[in-house]
């Protein structure tokens, strides 16, 4: 084991999601190394009305983090849209204010904004700005001093590796969660469908539009908006509407079918150790908008994986299908081209 | 000023002598000043056209169109990264950048901003700007209000603003391939299985709504955006270019209607009327603009006979 | 032996048959109670209801021979029980097994998974059901406990309950 020394020097952090203060609190008492959160409003990719975060509250939230040794990180990590865009620039002010470690952006003007009023503001890219090459990468960190890429769900271990040597920032990948189809920060799918835009609002399939409905024949369906996302069959659980994740007729099938993913959840314990390898500075668990007992049941099985690794010891996450989306896992486009 | 008209890239797989014919007969017939070329959707796509790609840009520049190339929209694999940064290797050509990717390689030289470049705020136009970018086609889903903003910032930047009037639009990309997972393929197998649905693969509901239409990686609406009704708002806003995104319907004549709008010749009724006697599939959409979901139609439709 | 018994029954079952009986009255007090309970101890789940604040909610447990009706309104919060017969109108309805339901509440389910996995079902306003989730999750702790402790010796027996269904949860 020539690299476990390697491996040791390089413990990657472990960045958890916080949708709520309870979240939060429960993601650092479980292990996190940093939390991530948003403010209540549309500046995050997570604008779900009952989740998120006051001013006052993050800040009570930092000084818990703090008060454990945890990093907190905010997401500002929609686009800020003309003429709402102070809004974004107030976010990003409030993140100096209250000294978060480091603030998450995609978008190119309120990335502007932070390097040019609060030079001393940590940048991490997210996964939002779509950055999946290293000329793209480069860009921002040349322009706006990005320390931090979160790439895309897109990319295979062997492709993180060969992007790690050509960047010169970190890199943070998911490990775990909810997977969209769609490449992030690209999909205005939601606003054809209800109104209400990804980018611009900071939402995606929103509870508002989403309705079930019963037929006669003892079936449900799960509708966004005006349409049918998806029919169950009775017995069959009903999944969440999400447009990427139903089931529609093409003329060259017989059958309805996932035109683009069967509802799984990403799960790379097993690809840990590869992409620590890799370069990956950070993992990144998915779901700000999970109960916290979920948070508390995957930071800490993460948590537990992560020292195991890194201390040469064998480490198992099998427990955690339970918690994944339709109680299915994949390992995404990580391990093979062939997911494409 | 005159409002300029555009031919949009062509976003599907046509037959290599087809998309050339569709190319020969704009630069022969289409009153559009500036048409894209290049395949901003799928990298493996690209070597197809090449053979064809110096006749076809030679006869729309002595046509006396502008040849402008739009650069692929999503750029992950190592063919993908070549296919994009070599064009910025033509120092000559006007180059409309749809991913960051191609940002640092035009840095300081004059270039445009594709659809697929998320633009939606004055700060993002600015610092474009300041990059080179001179022209921003502007994304489909920007509501009227928005349009007229960054309109307004392009113009303090010295630059101008492009919308899309015509065509399903684009709604997401992905690294994954949907029409090879429709025919059981992957991405790298493909066998170019696009080919077969000059317009994309339509996806409909269970209950049998038309939905969404599948063009390889990329996820357009089922509805074709039809902006006519619109126009006079958006050039009054300033919009300075209005871009028509090629089908497999009479794309000359398509042209030649919104051409006559523009000119003030024709009326928006005549206009719509004119598009669905070429075959428009009807109902069409332009939910975005008004800020409602894209694919409703706001305002009445004009009346058909 | 006695807990032998239930388990057979299924104790959610029992807890049905032992209720059913029972007229609404009382139980309508009870409730009450809790609610203007919860209003005091815990102001910060108003704040995240937000838009919802003045949503209704009806919470249908499978084993129950009622459905409670919650209308968290922070000047007069109200959640009464009405038997199914009556047509109850609410925006949003929440139904599932007792035992989902009790994790839920009891700060240990996690909602969300229950969901996927169509153990809890909503109808009606399903972002006012979402909202109320986010709100019950970020209540620290056990909201049955903060109940119980409100409750006076009144309630004693039901921390007995209490203990019992979370065995039996671990069984199940």
């Amino acid at each position: 084991m020539s690299n476990q020394t390697d491996l040791l020097k390089a413990k990657p952090e472990l960045v958890c999601p916080a949708g709520t203060p309870a979240a939060l609190r429960a993601a650092v008492d479980s292990g996190a190394d940093a939390v991530y959160c948003g403010l209540a409003n549309e500046t995050n990719a997570r604008n779900f009305a009952g989740l998120n975060f006051t001013p006052d509250l993050l800040e009570q939230g930092i000084a818990y983090a703090r008060g454990h040794g945890t990093k907190v990180l905010l997401a500002v990590n929609s686009f800020a849209t003309a003429p709402r865009t102070q809004l974004w620039f107030d976010a990003i002010d409030t993140a100096a204010r209250l000294g978060v470690d480091a603030v998450i952006v995609a978008d190119i003007g309120v990335a502007s904004y932070a390097a040019e009023r609060h030079p001393q503001l940590r940048l991490h890219l997210s996964v939002q700005a779509g950055a999946s090459s290293p000329e793209a990468i480069r860009y921002y960190c040349s322009e706006f001093n990005v320390k931090r890429v979160v790439l895309p769900r897109i990319l295979t271990v062997t492709e993180i590796a060969a992007i790690h040597r050509e960047i010169p920032c970190e890199i943070e990948a998911f490990v775990f969660g909810n997977i969209g189809m769609m490449s992030e920060g690209r999909c205005s799918l939601t606003n054809y469908v209800t109104g209400t835009s990804t980018n611009m609002d900071g939402v995606c399939s929103p509870a508002n539009a989403v309705h079930y409905m019963d037929l006669p024949d003892g079936s449900k369906t799960a509708e966004l908006g005006d349409f049918e996302i998806d029919c169950f069959a009775p017995g069959e659980h009903a999944g969440y509407p999400t447009i990427c994740k139903g089931r529609y007729l093409s003329p060259v099938r017989k059958e309805p079918y996932y035109a683009f993913e069967e509802p799984v959840s990403l799960n790379l314990s097993s690809l840990l150790p590869d992409l620590i390898a890799a370069g990956v500075t950070a993992l990144k668990i998915e779901g700000r908008q999970r109960s916290r007992s979920y948070v508390q049941a995957v930071v800490s099985a993460y948590r537990r994986a992560v020292d195991d690794i890194v201390a040469g010891r064998w480490h198992d996450l099998s427990g955690l299908v339970a918690l994944t989306e339709g109680g299915k896992e994949t390992q995404g486009a990580f391990q093979t081209k062939k997911w494409r | 000023m005159t409002s300029e008209l555009t031919m949009g890239p062509l976003l599907f797989h046509w037959p290599a002598e087809t998309r050339r014919d569709f190319w020969f007969r704009v630069a022969d017939e289409a009153p559009v000043d500036t048409v894209y070329l290049g395949e901003t959707v799928c990298s493996k796509r690209e070597p197809f056209f090449n053979p064809h790609i110096e006749e076809v840009s030679e006869r729309l520049t002595r046509a006396g169109k502008r040849v402008v190339w739009s650069s692929l929209a999503q750029v992950v694999t190592a063919i993908d990264r070549r296919a994009s940064t070599g064009i910025a290797e033509f120092e000559a050509a006007d180059i409309e950048a749809n991913d960051a990717s191609l940002l640092p390689l035009l840095r300081r030289k004059p270039h445009r901003i594709g659809q697929y470049l998320n633009v939606y705020n004055e700060a993002t136009i600015t610092h474009l700007a300041s990059n080179g970018a001179y022209h921003f086609s502007l994304q489909p889903e920007l509501p009227a209000e928005t349009i007229s903003r960054l309109t307004e910032a392009a113009e303090a930047a010295g630059a101008t603003t492009e919308v899309q009037v015509f065509g399903r639009v684009t709604l997401a990309l992905s690294a994954r391939c949907y029409h090879a997972r429709a025919h059981g393929r992957t991405k790298d197998n493909c066998l170019f299985v696009c080919e077969s649905d000059a317009d994309g693969m339509e996806l409909q509901t269970r209950s049998h709504h038309k939905f969404l239409a599948i063009n390889g990686i990329q996820t357009l609406s089922h509805r074709y955006l039809e902006l006519s009704a619109e126009i006079p708002l958006l050039v009054a806003m300033g919009v300075s270019a209005f871009r028509l995104s090629p089908h497999s319907l009479d794309m000359i004549e398509v042209a030649r209607a919104y051409r006559q709008l523009l000119d003030g010749r024709i009326s928006t009724d005549e206009t719509f009327a004119k598009l669905a006697g070429l075959g428009m599939p009807q109902p069409v959409m332009n939910g975005f603009f008004h800020r409602k979901p894209g694919y409703l139609h706001v305002g009445a439709q004009p009346e058909l006979s | 032996m006695a807990e032998e018994n239930l388990k057979d029954l299924k104790l959610p079952v029992v807890i049905g048959k032992l209720l059913a009986p029972l007229p609404l009255f009382p139980l309508q007090f009870i409730l009450s109670r809790m609610v203007k309970g919860i209003t005091q101890r815990r102001p910060e789940f108003f704040a995240r209801l937000g838009p919802h604040i003045g949503s209704s909610y009806a919470l249908d447990v499978t084993e129950l021979p009622f459905v409670l009706l919650l209308k968290p309104n922070p000047q007069k919060p109200e959640m009464t029980a009405h038997r199914r017969s009556e047509k109850i109108a609410s925006d949003a309805s929440i139904s599932g097994p007792f035992m989902d339901l009790f994790k839920v509440l009891d700060g240990r389910g996690d909602s969300d998974a229950m969901f996927f996995s169509g153990n809890i079902k909503v109808s009606g306003n399903t972002e006012a059901a979402v909202c109320l989730r986010y709100a019950l999750d970020d209540l620290e702790g056990s909201v049955i406990e903060d109940l119980l402790h409100m409750g006076g010796p009144v309630l004693m027996p039901a921390h007995l309950l209490l203990q019992r269904l979370r065995r039996l949860e671990i069984q199940t």
